[in-house]
């Protein structure tokens, strides 16, 4: 299955993109994305051991089993108002 | 049938349009709160902020809020616009518009719209500073374990 990973804000400074498609095994977790991740990009090694993950816009648990065509956001500490 | 709206935008946030979005007839008061941009922060100078949004889900997580309030605090209508973009000092980067039968529900409504949206609304600032640096403003992380819902 393929899931898209979004990046804002610092995330997107380490990412050195907004979006990144990444192919995983069936059943793969969210965590499974996280450990997939470290290595795609040099930046990406400096996320938190336990990032906030947005799964289709609701944040979820590292131990979310995934399904194709997920989008994965990393929440990275919220500032708005 | 009380309901909130949300929007993210990057044009300036016009306050009486709403405002008049969540006034009804069995309201007695209705209340503004708008957060502006302001010249400092922890003692440096800024020049300027610049809002960035994951707007879809920060909509969704608005109006969210907003119905909590509304569940709540037993208020009208509850509306929310959040800036994105490069702002100046003095323009306004959030703003709330509460409408209730009486004005004490409308107060606390108000404040648990900010409060909340601080805490889980997926919104990030860069704080430009008059020296020329900028760096993204430090923020509250939500709780991804639990949903991110309130306490």
């Amino acid at each position: 299955m393929i899931v898209r990973s979004l990046f804002f804000a610092q995330y997107r400074d380490y990412a050195g993109a907004d979006e990144i498609a990444v192919e995983l095994p069936e059943q793969a977790s969210v965590a499974d994305l996280v450990d997939r991740l470290r290595t795609r990009a040099a930046g990406l090694a400096k996320l938190p051991a336990r990032p906030v993950v947005a799964v289709n816009m609701d944040f979820a648990p590292l131990a979310t089993a995934l399904r194709d065509g997920d989008e994965v956001a990393f929440i990275p500490p919220v500032a708005g108002g | 049938m009380a309901a909130a709206h949300a929007a993210v935008t990057a044009q300036p946030i016009d306050a009486a349009r709403l405002l008049g979005s969540v006034v009804s007839d069995d309201d007695g008061a209705a209340l503004l709160f708008w957060g502006v941009v302001r010249n400092h922060n922890e003692g440096r100078p800024v020049s300027h902020l610049e809002y960035h949004a994951y707007a879809e889900m920060a909509e969704r997580m608005m109006r969210r809020i907003g119905d909590e309030a509304i569940a709540r605090h037993g208020v009208g209508d509850v509306g929310i616009v959040h800036r994105v973009g490069r702002l100046a000092i003095g323009e306004a980067s959030v703003a709330i518009a509460v409408a209730a039968p009486h004005r004490g529900e409308a107060y606390e409504a108000s404040r648990y719209v900010i409060e909340e949206l601080k805490k889980r609304v997926p919104v990030w600032k860069r704080e430009g500073y008059v020296d020329g640096e900028s760096e993204w403003v430090p923020g509250f992380s939500p709780d991804g374990e639990t949903g991110g819902g309130p306490p």
